[in-house]
């Protein structure tokens, strides 16, 4: 196929075109989880992976999310380099011993005698009507911990492409897929690989006003700079892409053309990244600053079921604007 | 009671065992004068179940344990000069002076590291098992325990795992009768620890731990069985803690009576009139043993007391692994990661975890060289072997 061929993709496709080419491309790796073997992925994402390379790389695991996700950290210790899925964030607090005191401290502990070449994907956010226990952003929390490395793949090209140079870092990698995201498609080149797993991206230049998301908002910070600009207010979209570490020189170099900045993020505002993220715009930008930043994160509540009260609770594109309109009309 | 193996191999047990004593004696003065910071816990009256379950392992079969560890590091060989200076917090510590006495680690000698959530390492173990079948080999992982682990999630987690993956671990319970302070009637319903694997498929056995012969006995049999089945077995050991939990604990929840009547069973001179009435060894080679203990752990104190601290420019180090040659590595941030310091210089490369980009399987590679003769370990893995703690990294 040609560089230049496209093709039609959802981001579910493109994640398992990323497992699969690990898999094909290196013998250390192996994918194991709750049902990523005969049932597909609770997801969908490691369907035909099985049939594919077989039990051994593609484990079903147990419903014991504290023992795989450790042995996914020994067998890391012991030369290999598996993938481990946790089926949504808040189930990984069940594996939090592990991620927190085992994954991220080891190298640490043990005086830099072991790395862990681990790779933890996990869905993540809501949207899907599954209530208070399937649907938290958590990855604020996750962010706190320092010997962690964590991706939020927000587009195709990087729901294909960050896996790559996950599995080639030394250190425990954590990668957040939004579930609203699976079903989402479009093109993407034929030959489409690894991408950086360091950067912010800018996803849409503007001059009046930053907007920085990151996961599931990224489509709801695209969807104010359109309604933005139908406003004459032009929205520099700026996706984190890395949680941790956090590339501030993206947004400070962004910062010092807009001077104003929205941070829209699905997590809990008290804690968020959001604030991280506000706190090092304060640190490091604040003479740029013509506004206060502005902050758009879930409501404090309990995910709830009802389809209109969940709706309430997220970060809506429309609150994204009425941000920036103030923040801009106000300058 | 088991027969006796032969003399070489019985003294060098003997002469561990005392170093593992003198040295947790040593390790308790150093903690009283404040040259030991932290928790330090010391695993007196349990040394016949480290050296007895250590010496049935291979060279090349893992070891991974608790917070307790400064005897198995010293069973696998770490050079007690360097298990020293971790206590002191030094440069030449086991761990860099960044793990302490709870965190002890030597890759070289396939000590995987002492861990100090109770349970916490039990997954740990199944993984590096899952590792040894996924690289075709027979290597045996034992995962060391205290009987207050086995009612951690992670117990039934793993050994639920374990059983169904058929993966080869020896799981060994430590029941030193206590788990902290809360004995073990008052914390397990089921206290015929053994048969605690049962419902989740793993067979149980149990030794005495105060036996070093019939401690090496049992795990020579479960680890035969568990590297030729590829299936896992629990082990229990009966043993006894004589000191507290860690230096800090007043010791109200037992008696004086009890401990005295434990220590009638101390396992080092029990062993030592043994090897005498057999002929193995005289009341002279058993005072010399315990001389060359004790001027063992004096070289060792004096190294740690020379070892320089951690400069502080280091303390970013190792909290990320970092490569030029691993792309995607942390040159784009302003934050404090930048800190971290490339060392890969200064660092001895062979030995550092960034030859975790190496071919398989990368990270055992130094450790794989001892191991190659695939025999038990008897003087080989042994402390006494060494007398300098310079190739220590």
């Amino acid at each position: 196929m040609s560089a230049s061929a496209m093709v039609t993709v959802s981001y579910r496709e493109a994640m398992r075109a990323a497992i699969r080419e690990a898999l094909l491309g290196d013998e250390r790796v192996f994918l194991m989880g709750e049902d990523v073997g005969a049932y597909g992925g609770c997801f969908g994402v490691s369907k035909g992976l099985l049939e594919e390379f077989g039990p051994e790389r593609i484990r079903d695991t147990p419903l014991s999310e504290s023992a795989f996700v450790g042995a996914g950290i020994g067998a890391a210790m012991g030369g290999m380099r598996p993938i481990v899925e946790v089926m949504t964030v808040n189930f990984c607090l069940l594996a939090l011993d592990q991620i927190m005191n085992n994954a991220a401290t080891i190298t640490h502990m043990s005086g830099g005698q072991f790395a862990i070449p681990l790779v933890i994907r996990m869905t993540t956010g809501a949207g899907r009507q599954v209530a208070a226990q399937h649907s938290h952003s958590l990855e604020g929390w996750l962010a706190h911990i320092p010997g962690l490395r964590l991706l939020a793949p927000a587009t195709l090209a990087d729901a294909r492409g960050m896996l790559a140079l996950s599995l080639e870092d030394p250190n425990p990698v954590l990668i957040f897929e939004h579930g609203s995201l699976y079903n989402m498609e479009g093109e993407l080149p034929a030959d489409a690989g690894a991408v950086d797993i360091e950067r912010a991206a800018v996803r849409r230049t503007g001059e009046h006003v930053t907007l920085i998301a990151y996961g599931g908002t990224l489509s709801t910070a695209m969807q104010a700079a359109d309604e933005l600009a139908g406003a004459g207010i032009e929205a520099e979209v700026i996706d984190l892409r890395v949680l941790r570490p956090l590339d501030d020189s993206t947004v400070i170099e962004s910062l010092a053309r807009t001077h104003r900045a929205v941070i829209i993020d699905e997590g809990w505002r008290s804690g968020s990244l959001a604030a991280e993220v506000s706190a090092r715009i304060m640190e490091q930008a604040f003479y740029e600053l013509d506004a206060p930043v502005a902050r758009v994160c879930s409501a404090e509540v309990p995910m709830p079921y009802a389809q209109h009260l969940e709706q309430a609770a997220l970060p809506q594109a429309s609150t994204v604007v009425a941000e920036a309109r103030r923040m801009v009309g106000g300058g | 009671m088991a027969s006796l193996p032969e003399p070489d191999r019985t003294r060098e047990w003997l002469s561990t065992m005392t170093l593992i004593r003198r040295f947790e004696e040593r390790a308790g003065e150093m903690y009283a004068r404040a040259k030991v910071g932290g928790f330090l816990h010391l695993s007196i009256g349990e040394e016949a179940t480290i050296v007895g379950s250590a010496r049935a392992l291979r060279d090349s079969d893992y070891l991974i344990s608790t917070y307790r560890s400064h005897g198995h590091a010293l069973v696998r060989g770490t050079p007690p000069e360097n298990v020293m200076a971790e206590l002191f917090g030094r440069v030449d510590g086991c761990s860099g002076g960044r793990g302490g006495s709870m965190h002890m680690f030597d890759l070289s000698r396939r000590f995987m590291g002492g861990y100090g959530i109770v349970g916490g390492n039990l997954p740990i173990a199944a993984g590096i098992a899952l590792s040894s079948d996924y690289r075709d080999t027979d290597e045996v992982t034992l995962c060391v325990f205290g009987d207050g682990a086995s009612n951690q999630g992670t117990f039934g987690e793993t050994l639920n795992l374990a059983a169904l993956w058929k993966l080869p671990v020896v799981f060994m319970v430590t029941n030193n009768q206590f788990g902290m302070g809360t004995a073990l009637r008052r914390h397990s319903a089921v206290t015929d620890l053994q048969r605690k694997g049962e419902s989740l498929g793993v067979p149980g056995m149990r030794c005495d731990g105060m036996d070093v012969l019939d401690t090496h006995a049992v795990l020579a049999e479960a680890v035969a069985r568990v590297r030729e089945e590829r299936c896992p077995v629990l082990v229990e050991a009966v043993t006894y803690r004589f000191r507290g939990h860690s230096m800090a604990d007043p010791e109200q929840y037992r008696t004086k009576e009890e401990v005295a009547l434990w220590r009638e069973r101390d396992p080092i001179p029990a062993f030592a009139e043994l090897l005498i009435g057999e002929g193995v060894i005289d009341e002279a080679e058993r005072e010399r043993i315990d001389a060359e203990a004790i001027a063992r752990v004096d070289a060792a104190v004096e190294f740690a007391e020379a070892s320089p601290f951690p400069a502080p420019e280091s303390l970013y180090d190792d909290v990320y692994v970092l490569d030029p040659n691993v792309r995607g590595r942390y040159s784009a941030q302003t934050s404090e990661e930048q800190a971290n310091r490339a060392r890969t210089a200064a660092a001895a490369p062979e030995d550092s975890a960034q030859a975790a980009n190496d071919e398989i399987p990368q990270q055992l590679t130094q450790a794989l060289a001892a191991g190659e003769d695939g025999g038990e370990t008897s003087a080989t893995g042994s402390s006494a072997a060494g007398s300098s703690a310079a190739g220590a990294s």
